[in-house]
């Protein structure tokens, strides 16, 4: 009962239990709030799990319609692949991050952060429009990216947040619940202990004053006794002496 | 976990991909060459080893500022046991599709993951 199951090693007293019963109940309090928090995650995760799997597909698309206007450019204008590597030397299309705040986990959103040279740019229509196509793609891109880095905290915090949940709810519940029951049953034992102790000592304490009233009241009487009997036997002995030899008289003394 | 301060001067993209996937993203803006002239892109062809684009794809999740990483999806074949194994939040890894070779959800590492987590 109280020793079986895992439990803390404390001494039993009042003190200690009223710790322990503390903790549980913070123990509890932290539960369901960690409870509340993984349900407020995975209600996040899912909607984006839903989103992540959509944008992965217009992905595909997307990536067609921009590889078939690359191809319109270079059978419009034959392969500039070589030129444009040469002269990318400064990104134009870059991305912004910004923060999230979903319970305590903060995830990160890429925005597309593009200085817009259209215009500005040389080449033909065919390039401009590839220019275009792919812009429209990267964005599609980096949403997805934002999605998809979402996804992946949210899945590792989801599961750290789970094991914490399990381990509150398996091992230090049960383990306060243990060490509570063990000192209440060790706290019983010891009344059970002090009232058998009371009893006994008060039980002793009667027959002690039993034998003592006794030996008082044998005592008292044996005085008595000695009392009247000294007094039956000194007294008048001493007195008849002095009373009879006033008070006889002795016919040989004439006065 | 990343902590908050270290996306924060991530802006660039990168692309593992062949050439013309490459050509488009540049003509979108993407390219970059820092101070030590390294490019933020790598052209792959029939003729690059794997153990080249193994290199380049550790060197780009290294590195701090970029955010996030594009691959074509038939060279992140070419090297899945690493991409499998990358789990890091930031970079993002993208697996993106290339003209010869469609896009093919059910090899996507994090597509993978989404259905595994679907089907419980």
């Amino acid at each position: 009962m109280s020793g079986a199951g895992n439990r803390e090693n404390v001494f039993a007293t009042r003190m200690s239990l009223a710790n322990t019963k503390q903790r549980l109940k913070g123990a509890q309090t932290g539960h369901s709030l960690l409870a509340k928090k993984r349900d407020a995650l995975t209600t996040r995760f899912r909607a984006i799990l839903r989103k992540v799997d959509e944008a992965k597909r217009k992905m595909g698309r997307v990536m067609q319609v921009a590889s078939f206007s690359m191809a319109e450019v270079t059978y419009a204008t034959g392969d500039i692949a070589y030129l444009v590597q040469e002269q990318a030397k400064l990104a134009t299309f870059r991305v912004k991050t910004r923060q999230e705040n979903v319970s305590g986990v903060v995830l990160p959103a890429f925005e597309v952060d593009h200085f817009n040279l259209t215009g500005l740019g040389r080449g033909g229509q065919q390039i401009l429009k590839a220019k275009e196509v792919y812009a429209k793609a990267l964005e599609t891109l980096v949403e997805l990216a934002s999605l998809q880095t979402a996804f992946t905290i949210l899945d590792e915090v989801i599961r750290a947040t789970n094991r914490r949940v399990n381990a509150i709810e398996h091992v230090v519940i049960p383990r306060l619940e243990n060490t509570i029951k063990y000192i209440l049953s060790e706290l019983d034992e010891m009344d059970r202990e002090e009232f058998f102790r009371l009893k006994k000592v008060q039980a002793k304490k009667k027959r002690d004053n039993a034998i003592r009233q006794e030996a008082e009241d044998a005592r008292k009487l044996a005085e008595e006794h000695t009392a009247v009997d000294t007094a039956l036997e000194t007294e008048p002995v001493g007195e008849e002496r002095s009373t009879d030899l006033l008070r006889s008289k002795d016919e040989d003394v004439i006065f | 976990m990343a902590s908050s301060t270290s996306f924060k001067d991530r802006n660039l993209i990168a692309v593992i991909g062949d050439e013309d996937s490459i050509t488009g993203l540049l003509l979108a803006g993407i390219g970059h060459v820092n101070e030590q002239q390294k490019k933020n892109f790598l052209v792959v062809d029939s003729k690059t080893p794997v153990a080249t684009i193994e290199a380049t794809f550790l060197e780009y999740t290294e590195r701090k500022d970029i955010a996030i990483l594009l691959i074509n999806q038939h060279i992140a074949e070419k090297i899945r046991p690493t991409v499998d194994k990358y789990q890091q939040a930031f970079p993002t890894l993208l697996e993106i599709p290339s003209k010869d070779h469609p896009y093919d959800p059910s090899k996507d590492s994090i597509l993978k993951r989404v259905q595994k987590l679907f089907g419980e």
